[in-house]
């Protein structure tokens, strides 16, 4: 039995690193500091779901081949497409995608990532605003003002408060657990109750509480560090807050409009802003002005919702203001553990953090145009790597239609919905748990992954796989070119 | 006179009838260029990178079979940097500023550089240690901790920017001269340039503390730069340079505010040429679009402010920030040819060519790829005066150079270019074309017996511009533009050995813990991450 320390996680782009793990036999039995997402994964790692050896399509049925054979066929179906595209990448370490790039690059192809679905917009108004940021200590030490945007940390990066933002202990700016927990408390029971009367009463539907607030909670007024969510609904982020501001779905863009026309002191002539009174976000504004060390995180809540752009355009912008008054920064929630990673290598092998097209030879970048859904959506691709990700369940029926196909090659430890549309299957090591690697943090700090346990046998890295299809890639063009001559 | 090559070596004689020949008479044979201040890598010139699609849609390169594409301009992406240089007949680069938490990043991405040896200095004039440490006076402590952090992060030399700033920055404040305190952390900018400069000297480390001075880019900042210079005047001995003031241009300004700016190059000069301690290098402006990055926050924000231009900022918790705004030097600006007509000043009046070495502070002042038009002017008055006349007129009046004769010849372009850096960063094997030195070599295809620099510039620059060949570790690499061979650089980086390292306790895990958001486990950057790794060994005394 060995306990291996300071582990880093490899589900959210929190990547937390102080996990301890405990192992025997080769397996991975306790968990320690980590959320229960990253539990799951880590000890779930070798599941029935997995794959163990490298498959390819044969007569519509899937048929367990040699690694070469998987490997020829790959390159074989990568050198004969005039236009592939290379889609995934998030999920695994910045090692394999250096040699994706690569391989994009010799077979003249497409090469993108998750952050097409996700975060993408918000990269596009970075470049169009810029970006006020900081790592995520910083904030530990010195935001006495935390602003969740669109984004539920509480359900989907667990430990995003705790380790980073209110509930974190920093050198100048004190945790504020203590008051959360008894919030936390007061929820919970409060829920119990509205429960129990449910029952006495027969109801059958939740009980809504009769109004909700429209003025703003006496808690945004104490003392030390506070915590503001914005959101469509009430999540378990909303419950705990000091504050919630509930906007109409699809009005974050006037909703940020209009706070930052008021930190820049203009007068609002409505009396209500996406569902929220003036008055209140005068208070809200004021606060934005008055804290030391103001922090926004927004989530897909803003970058995927209506305006998309256009909203974290306005967040951006508006955190850009509140610079004018005093320091504030902003950063996207990234979802994917190495989403910021990936787009930090796309960006430093090709000058562009997603949706490269190789096609003429050189790096070009043109969301819209060279964006994998969109290329889709026209059918102009004709074969697919995926690695690490599953498209067929993420992406939109008509895209998804079109991946399926043309030749798909896939990459990837699980038999996903993906995978199972696939041509030619590639089992992979889980890169963090049993293959090594960097990621980087949603604050592009880069961190090492570790490999803790073996791979099953005979199934390798994503790194590894993508070396020898590009290996092999080479081989075939100069075969051809030799041909040809 | 010929010079023999063996193993990436050069060397006493070889075989002459079984080795491969190069034949380069009538053409100027020089060292491989060394840069001593480049931002090419790492988180801040990447976000650049991410910031400007723009910059790069108008410029880049396509695949060959034996090159990766690429894209420039100003922040051009890893392989073409990499290219570019050695098209120039540059074989060493040093990349200035690595938030020492992302030291990683910076290194991965030097592994994309291929062509050249670098190095990189992390960022530590803000650190919470060193600040604490010279708070409390314990110098050698101080510089126990900077040698494990500079063998962590894998560095090659002691970087400081606006220091105090940085940390002040963090709340959004600045300092406003070298004796200012840092707020929270009482300790003045001056304490910690004299700390560090000590410590730099204990630690007996190649090259000075590297110093981007307070106050940068703000009118009448000259004082500052000479009251940094001043402050370390007694730590310097035997003549051994004891600071580098980095792109001095941008620390030279003079005036009460933007209309009444004015060169101070003049006094710096003064002061440099009395003195033997400090060395300097240009960050000269060129007239183009390019994108400004360094880890000094407030600065750009300044600049920002000033520009209306996008703005992105990155603070580093427990180390630095930094800040990129793109920017576009105009001609008919008074400010911008202000600061053209400084850099050249400073390297014109500056007598020694060993104190003062050419850089545009890539690409803060312009793209590296403009240095055949800087040596160009250097060598020639007209080179300089084409320019002038061009320029805003005001700024034109002001300036110096139509008094300054002076025009560098090709041995002291060599110096500002190669050697002079070399020896700043304490490159035995570098910047020289002696016994032992590493066979880097540069030949450019212009005569320089036959040609008059000074009136044929444009002969100049073009070959310079252009290396007829570049052998990097024995190897051509470059010929006439075309690049034969992709072939890896090494990473040098410092290895310091004191006699009693720190110790990593328990208690030093838990503050670093407090201190930052990573486990102490995570922090270093192991050697795996340097592809070819090229430690250097260095004694401390302490």
């Amino acid at each position: 039995m060995a306990v291996v320390k300071a582990v880093t996680c490899p589900v959210c782009g929190c990547l937390c690193d102080d996990i301890e793990l405990t192992i025997r036999n080769g397996k991975i039995v306790k968990v320690k500091n980590g959320c229960a997402m990253c539990e799951s994964k880590f000890l779930s790692h070798k599941n029935e779901h997995r794959i163990l050896k490298p498959l390819i399509r044969k007569n519509g049925e899937f048929v367990e081949v040699s690694l070469e054979e998987a490997t020829r066929k790959a390159a074989e179906i990568l050198t004969k497409a005039n236009y592939p595209i290379l889609y995934g990448w998030s999920s695994t370490s910045c090692e394999a995608t250096r040699v994706g790039l690569e391989l994009a690059e010799e077979i003249g192809g497409v090469i993108d990532n998750t952050a097409v679905v996700c975060h993408g917009p918000s990269i596009l108004s970075i470049q169009d605003v810029g970006i006020s940021s900081c790592t995520l200590g910083q904030i530990r030490h010195r935001a006495d003002l935390v602003v969740y945007w669109g984004s539920n940390p509480w359900s989907a990066h667990p430990r995003h408060i705790e380790r980073y933002t209110a509930f974190s202990e920093g050198r100048f700016q004190k945790s504020a657990w203590k008051g959360y927990l008894t919030k936390v408390k007061a929820s919970a029971a409060k829920k119990k109750i509205e429960s129990a009367l449910r029952r006495v009463l027969f109801r059958k539907k939740a009980f809504v509480s009769p109004k909700p607030r429209k003025g703003p909670p006496p808690t945004l007024f104490k003392e030390g560090r506070k915590l503001i969510v914005v959101d469509v609904r009430k999540t378990r982020s909303a419950e705990i807050s000091d504050c919630f501001l509930q906007v109409e779905p699809n009005k974050d863009y006037e909703l940020l409009q209009a706070l930052r026309a008021l930190i820049n002191e203009q007068e609002i002539d409505v009396d209500e802003v996406a569902g929220i009174p003036v008055e209140y976000l005068e208070e809200i504004a004021d606060l934005m002005i008055g804290c030391n060390f103001g922090v926004l995180f927004f989530g897909v809540g803003l970058s995927m919702s209506k305006g998309k752009l256009r909203n974290v355009d306005a967040a951006l912008s508006l955190v850009r203001d509140l610079n004018m008054r005093t320091k504030f920064v902003i950063m996207p929630m990234r979802g994917h553990f190495n989403v910021t990673g990936v787009d930090t290598v796309f960006t430093w092998q090709t000058g562009y953090p997603y949706a490269v097209d190789f096609s003429l030879g050189y790096p070009r970048y043109n969301p819209g145009e060279t964006s994998v859904v969109d290329i889709l959506l026209r059918g102009e691709s004709d074969a697919a790597l995926i690695v690490a990700s599953d498209p067929v369940a993420s992406f939109p029926k008509k895209v998804a239609e079109q991946l399926v196909k043309n030749p798909l090659i896939v990459i990837d430890p699980h038999m996903s919905a993906t995978t199972r549309m696939a041509d030619v299957v590639f089992p992979s090591a889980f890169v963090g748990i049993e293959a090594s690697g960097t990621a980087y943090r949603m604050d592009h700090v880069p961190l090492p992954l570790k490999k803790v346990v073996n791979p099953p046998n005979g199934v390798l890295p994503d790194e590894e796989i993508l070396k020898r299809i590009l290996v092999e890639v080479k081989k075939l063009k100069e075969k051809r070119l030799v041909e040809a001559a | 006179m010929d010079i023999a090559i063996k193993d990436g070596k050069i060397v006493e004689r070889v075989d002459e009838l079984r080795a491969r020949k190069i034949y380069a008479s009538g053409m100027i044979v020089m060292p491989g260029g060394v840069d001593i201040h480049c931002h090419i890598a790492g988180s801040e010139v990447n976000t650049g990178r991410l910031l400007r699609p723009e910059d790069h849609f108008r410029d880049f390169e396509r695949k060959t079979p034996k090159t990766r594409s690429g894209v420039g301009y100003s922040v051009p992406s890893t392989f073409t940097t990499g290219y570019r240089y050695a098209r120039m007949g540059y074989t060493t680069i040093m990349n200035p500023s690595m938030p020492p938490l992302e030291a990683k990043h910076t290194h991965e991405e030097l592994n994309d550089t291929p062509m050249v040896d670098k190095g990189t200095y992390p960022l530590l004039g803000d650190w919470w240690f060193v600040l604490e440490y010279l708070k409390k006076g314990e110098i050698e402590e101080c510089a126990r901790y900077v040698a494990w952090m500079i063998t962590s992060t894998k560095g090659y030399a002691i970087k400081i920017v606006n220091p105090g700033g940085l940390e002040a920055w963090g709340s959004g404040g600045n300092v406003g001269s070298i004796d200012d305190q840092v707020p929270y952390f009482g300790i003045t900018p001056r304490e910690i340039v004299r700390g560090l400069c000590k410590v730099n000297k204990l630690l007996n480390l190649p090259h000075t503390i590297h110093v981007h001075t307070n106050n940068l880019g703000k009118p009448g900042n000259y004082l500052t730069a000479l009251d940094t210079m001043k402050c370390v005047e007694d730590l310097a001995s035997e003549d051994k340079p004891a600071i580098h003031i980095t792109h001095c241009q941008f620390s030279a300004f003079k005036g009460s505010d933007w209309r009444t700016l004015k060169s101070g190059a003049e006094e710096i000069a003064r002061y440099v040429n009395n003195h033997s301690h400090v060395t300097l290098d240009m960050g000269q402006v060129i007239f183009t679009d390019t994108t400004t990055m360094t880890a000094d926050g407030p600065f750009q924000y300044t600049l920002h402010e000033l520009s209306g231009n996008k703005w992105v900022n990155h603070d580093v918790e427990t180390e630095t920030s930094s800040g990129i705004v793109p920017f576009r030097y105009r001609r008919k600006s008074y400010v911008h040819a202000i600061q053209w007509s400084i850099g050249l000043e400073l390297a014109l009046l500056i007598k020694d060519p060993w104190k003062i070495f050419m850089t545009t502070d890539h690409p803060n002042a312009g793209p590296f790829i403009f240095y055949p038009r800087i040596m160009a002017w250097l060598m020639s008055r007209k080179a300089r005066e084409a320019v002038l006349n061009r320029i805003n007129r005001r700024a034109r009046n002001r300036s110096l150079l139509p008094s300054i004769d002076r025009e560098l010849g090709f041995y002291e372009i060599a110096i500002v270019t190669r050697a002079g850096q070399a020896k700043a960063l304490g490159l035995k094997n570098k910047g020289h074309l002696g016994v032992g030195a590493d066979a880097d070599v540069a030949i450019y295809n212009v005569n320089p017996e036959t040609i008059d620099p000074s009136r044929k510039y444009k002969t100049v620059r073009k070959a310079f511009r252009q290396a007829a060949y570049t052998v990097k570790g024995g190897e051509t690499v470059a010929k006439n533009g075309e690049i034969l061979k992709h072939v890896k650089g090494t990473t040098m980086w410092l290895d310091v050995q004191v006699s009693e390292p720190i110790k990593i306790t328990e208690e030093m895990k838990r503050r670093f813990r407090e201190y930052w958001t990573v486990e102490y486990e995570n922090y270093p950057v192991t050697e795996k991450y340097l592809e070819v790794s090229h430690p250097i060994t260095v004694k401390a005394n302490v």
